[in-house]
């Protein structure tokens, strides 16, 4: 069982993330389960959600407590979150960031989303979209297929800049 | 069609296909979901529903038995308190023979203000008269909805159906859901004793003493013959979309000598502790407890069972505990765990097992010594 925790702010779409990764592993004939962890949630306060992508069908509801990769769609949150909680030894981190953090131990991706997003003119109320341009740095990744990545964003989101972003994180992530 | 979809979603959807006359519901959290939901529906014409907002979850529930009686298919949702306000009313809703389906957000009961999941509300409703059952998956929630509505509509039954799922840890999680096209695998309703306005009857008159027990009886018999009638639905139900559930959803228990009981996610997650405990050499099994009533017949004779409450009964015990202790000849470790939406993983349910202690009762987090 793959296991992975979204970092983000609330409002930033990190549940929505979760949403689209799951959806994306399924179109990839994988189980999965997307569950944003629902405490007293705010606008802008630190959230996280949870994505399981297995074979089977997926059994456990408890959160997860040791994830193999950790994406962090807000850099800031890093000031007051310890992101890497729990991550497995050799486990990833994926963040959205012009700069690439050292992380001792942790192979570290970076993509600058948020620069995609304004780039592409994607923002709602003021703030750049990340869920759908996260998609394609996780598919470089091969967390799930560019194909099934581009199936789920369309599946949720009518305007293609969502996936014309998605593609321009594929190409732009750094390893 | 598979897509992701949330519990309350799945259930929305379902009752979408079961296409009541009627839904009145009044939004509460984790349940809200559910009613928005079908109220876009019924909104963009989607579904060609009645949908009566009320001003609370009592008026939800008498707008529910006013739409049944005159003969057409009711639904409503609510959870924890929203519930309990409703008990008046649901009382009446199984005394009135009337079929409504209602989705139950499992929700603690303030104070203190607690939105996460527990059973305690569902269970304050378990003399009622309703069926009761808990699921464990988005796709089960949504299997079960379709199934209530042609129980709870079944001549021998006639009474309300409450499928139950967790607050959160299944109302909001995202899993696969394989939807499916019911055709008529729900049939028309015929509710034998529905308003007829060229034939006047009266309703809810007095019934003295002399009378009054045969209504309850009849409640009863009914509830009896509606373990065939959930029979024969799931087997229809596997018949055409392959999917089957049972009363009970056994795992590994063929030569168990401990059996691990529990109901909702908590009993989808125990199978996860069981084949840990196998690896450990420990002949341990687990039991999800499906539908709650009826109260299905166990084969538990002999066999130690570690059952978890999510819920209780104060000054007496963990309610399925108990249930379990009055009906079967076995012996019980009872522990009280996940309540308030408390984080127990497959590996406190697997400590459960080891570290049980037959014939008492120990409080997850406080006095368990796992």
């Amino acid at each position: 069982m793959f296991e992975v925790r979204i970092h983000s702010r609330g409002g930033q779409g990190g549940v929505t993330a979760a949403r689209l990764l799951a959806t994306a592993a399924l179109h990839d004939g994988k189980y999965a389960t997307a569950c944003p962890f629902y405490g007293a949630e705010r606008r802008g306060a630190p959230v996280v959600s949870f994505v399981r992508i297995d074979d089977h069908p997926i059994k456990v509801y408890s959160q997860i407590r040791q994830p193999d990769l950790v994406v962090v769609l807000d850099a800031s949150v890093m000031e007051t979150v310890d992101v890497l909680h729990g991550l497995k030894k050799g486990g990833r981190v994926l963040i959205n960031s012009s700069h690439k953090p050292e992380f001792a131990g942790h192979t570290t991706f970076n993509v600058d989303l948020t620069g995609i997003a304004l780039k592409e003119n994607l923002v709602v109320a003021g703030s750049p979209i990340l869920n759908t341009p996260v998609l394609g740095a996780l598919a470089k990744m091969g967390i799930v297929s560019r194909e099934s990545a581009k199936e789920a964003i369309r599946g949720m989101f009518s305007d293609e800049r969502n996936v014309k972003a998605a593609e321009a994180a594929y190409k732009e992530m750094c390893a | 069609m598979k897509k992701i979809a949330t519990g309350n979603k799945a259930i929305a959807e379902a009752v979408k296909q079961a296409l009541p006359g009627v839904v009145a519901a009044y939004p509460i959290t984790p349940q809200t979901e559910i009613v928005e939901t079908i109220a876009d529906f019924v909104t963009s014409g989607q579904m060609k529903s009645r949908y009566i907002p009320v001003e609370s979850e009592h008026s939800a529930m008498a707008a529910c038995i006013g739409a049944s009686i005159t003969g057409t298919r009711t639904f409503t949702a609510t959870s924890d308190h929203g519930l309990l306000y409703m008990h008046e009313m649901t009382n009446w809703a199984a005394g009135a023979r009337l079929p409504i389906v209602m989705a139950n957000v499992n929700r603690s009961l303030g104070p203190g203000w607690n939105i996460w999941a527990e059973h305690t509300d569902a269970m304050q409703e378990r003399d009622t008269g309703w069926l009761q059952v808990y699921v464990s998956t988005v796709q089960e929630a949504y299997d079960t909805t379709l199934m209530a509505f042609r129980i709870a509509e079944h001549n021998d039954v006639l009474l309300p159906v409450m499928v139950n799922l967790d607050g959160f840890s299944l109302s909001h999680i995202m899993q696969p859901l394989d939807t499916v096209e019911p055709g008529d695998f729900i049939p028309p309703l015929h509710l034998p004793h529905a308003i007829d306005t060229k034939n006047p009857t009266g309703y809810g008159g007095l019934t003295g003493p002399d009378q009054h027990f045969r209504f309850r009886w009849d409640i009863e018999r009914s509830i009896r013959d509606s373990v065939n009638v959930i029979e024969e639905t799931e087997l229809d139900f596997a018949a055409r979309f392959g999917r089957r559930y049972g009363p009970v959803e056994e795992y590994r228990c063929e030569d168990a000598d401990v059996v691990l009981l529990a109901m909702g996610t908590l009993g989808k997650e125990a199978e996860v502790a069981i084949d840990i405990l196998r690896k450990e050499g420990i002949k341990a099994g687990s039991l999800r407890l499906r539908w709650f009533r009826p109260f299905p017949k166990l084969d538990l004779a002999g066999k130690e069972v570690v059952v978890i409450d999510r819920d209780y009964s104060f000054g007496y015990g963990g309610i399925v505990a108990n249930e379990i202790l009055a009906k079967n000849k076995c012996d019980v470790y009872n522990v009280i765990a996940g309540l308030g939406g408390q984080e127990v993983t497959y590996d406190d349910m697997a400590g459960f097992v080891r570290e049980r202690r037959i014939g008492e009762e120990s409080w997850f987090g406080v006095n368990s010594h796992v």
